[in-house]
């Protein structure tokens, strides 16, 4: 028992600091563009593949580095000659643009690397047991990963909290006009945000890739739990992506670890629910943050910690 | 007197309804000129015309050069200042942080120092650390009006500073406009109140429907009571 909570407990984390990696840029674009960026996980898949690639050929540090960076680049490019031109069309013209993007990119995807997984594998230096806790080992690659989103949390925090460029951004979150009035180039902001928002994603695929699967359907496996983040948490609040991040990541691990039933619970009276008193957590466990999803509109439109209706 | 900021047959529309038809003004060098009228005859959206928040068609010169078309922060850094009548200041930002981000540039410093704010309103520097957004609406006007003074701007632009404030704060506007006139600062007021305009403004133009209806200095106002029945007096 205390070996399956430690280890959901830290896989749930994990999977959680991943999301918030994705869901921090996504939840930072929408409140300063209301572009709700659907393409956004397949930027996540870009850099896991971009990982892959370099890795392949120079070698895992590198793609660590260069991938997200890349990535960031292509996401700034996308603002500046995509975004930017269809804004004058308004949000619905805006939300199809992303659509669409995320739909070339997998094509694409598929067209360079093929339908397969690719095997993206964690290199050698980081391949060992980090611990042992009574039977179960811990790899070390999956503390990296977690270090890692622990650190571009910190980093992330440092840049929108301590300086002049991050008080920009935090206030062209709620009046842009204005703060573009102060003086401030607002669209190379935005551009930026998209870059970096972009990069983290990258980031994200890079180390997740060696780790879960790196395939084509990968950024359509994701994106739908990124939605779930951002609304639960409050659209364009960082720290309700923070914690509806660590939140789906949890329950979610948790959910998938629990193999009990209703029946299990409240014996057999739990027969008057018929098939569905006997159907496990884990069974249920893909669809607990769309439940979450459709409980939160329900409930609190506004999201945890957010204070615009989504 | 060689104008700074000539405004000349401005059109500008939201959505399909026009709400400028053709104005004229200016604004010289070291001067203080009120943009009268009632709510809805479009002064806001002139000023925000100017500053190309709203997009203007027509001809807007500022120190001789043609800003129409130019986008917001362009326009900022020539040197046109902003104070925007719903004093949008940044709610989860501190005071201090508020006045830091007017500023256009780290590196140079232009007449007006965070230092000279708190010491015009002291009560600013009281709350240099707190969240903005818990200010009154006297305090966030101030902050508005020194968060835009920060950027050393040459010609501000002021819509309804007094708007909703108690008499002593209108006093303290009124003092803040004449320091800001003081150090050589070209002043566009949008007023509704006449008697803070006629006191401190050098000429005045009255608009009504889109356009100006009346341009003078504040005797001819005071002497001219047909014009102030009809366009000002509610």
């Amino acid at each position: 028992m205390l070996e399956l909570i430690t280890f959901s407990t830290l896989n749930g984390v994990l999977y959680g600091m991943l999301l918030f990696m994705m869901a921090s840029g996504l939840t930072l674009i929408f409140s300063m563009m209301g572009v709700l960026n659907f393409a956004h996980a397949s930027f996540y898949m870009i850099g896991a593949y971009f990982g892959f690639e370099i890795s392949r050929r120079i070698g895992f540090w590198p793609g660590f580095i260069v991938a997200p960076l890349l990535v960031g680049a292509i996401g700034a490019l996308v603002e500046r000659y995509g975004l930017r031109r269809v804004h004058k069309y308004g949000h619905v013209a805006e939300l199809l643009f992303t659509f669409g993007l995320a739909f070339i990119i997998e094509e694409l995807v598929q067209m360079f690397w093929g339908k397969l997984p690719v095997d993206y594998r964690v290199p050698p230096s980081l391949d060992f047991v980090a611990f042992r806790l009574f039977d179960t080992t811990y790899p070390a690659y999956r503390m990296f990963m977690l270090a890692t989103a622990v650190a571009m949390f910190v980093f992330l925090f440092l840049v929108l909290k301590r300086t002049r460029v991050g008080l920009i951004i935090q206030a062209a979150l709620t009046h842009p006009s204005m703060v573009a009035m102060l003086g401030h180039d607002v669209p190379r902001v935005f551009m930026a945000v998209f870059g970096v928002g972009a990069a983290l994603a990258g980031l994200a695929g890079v180390i997740a890739g060696p780790a879960l699967v790196t395939q084509p359907s990968m950024a359509a496996l994701l994106g739908p739990i990124l939605f779930v983040v951002i609304v639960v948490g409050g659209l364009g609040s960082l720290a309700g992506a923070f914690v509806a991040s660590l939140l789906i990541g949890l329950v979610q691990t948790f959910a998938v670890a629990i193999n009990a039933s209703l029946a299990d619970v409240i014996g057999p009276s739990a027969d008057i629910f018929g098939d569905l008193g006997r159907v496990t957590v884990a069974q249920i466990a893909p669809v607990i943050p769309y439940l979450l999803l459709v409980l939160v509109l329900v409930f609190r439109p506004t999201g945890l910690l957010g204070n615009r209706e989504s | 007197m060689s104008a700074m900021l000539e405004v000349e047959d401005l059109h500008a529309y939201y959505g399909k309804s026009h709400i400028l038809q053709g104005v004229t003004f200016s604004v010289g060098e070291g001067e203080i000129v009120s943009l009268l009228g009632r709510n809805g005859v479009g002064r806001s959206t002139a000023i925000k015309a100017i500053m190309g928040d709203v997009p203007p068609r027509g001809s807007v010169k500022f120190r001789g050069r043609q800003i129409a078309g130019m986008k917001p922060h362009q326009i900022a850094r020539l040197g046109l200042g902003y104070v925007p009548e719903n004093r949008e200041i940044f709610p989860s930002l501190t005071v201090r942080q508020n006045l830091f981000l007017g500023q256009k540039s780290t590196r140079e410093s232009g007449r007006w120092k965070m230092a000279d704010m708190f010491g015009i309103f002291p009560r600013l520097e009281e709350r240099a650390d707190t969240p903005a957004g818990v200010l009154s609406g006297g305090e966030q006007q101030m902050l508005t009006m020194c968060r835009t003074l920060m950027g050393d701007p040459d010609l501000i632009m002021v819509d309804e500073p007094t708007e909703g404030l108690a008499p002593m704060m209108v006093e303290l506007v009124g003092k803040l406009l004449e320091e800001i006139a003081g150090r050589g600062v070209s002043i566009l007021l949008v007023e509704q109140k006449l008697a803070i305009a006629l006191k401190i403004s050098r000429r005045l133009y009255v608009m009504g429907h889109g356009r100006v209806v009346f341009e003078g200095k504040p005797a001819d106002l005071s002497a001219d009571s047909p014009v102030r029945k009809e366009w000002l007096e509610v």
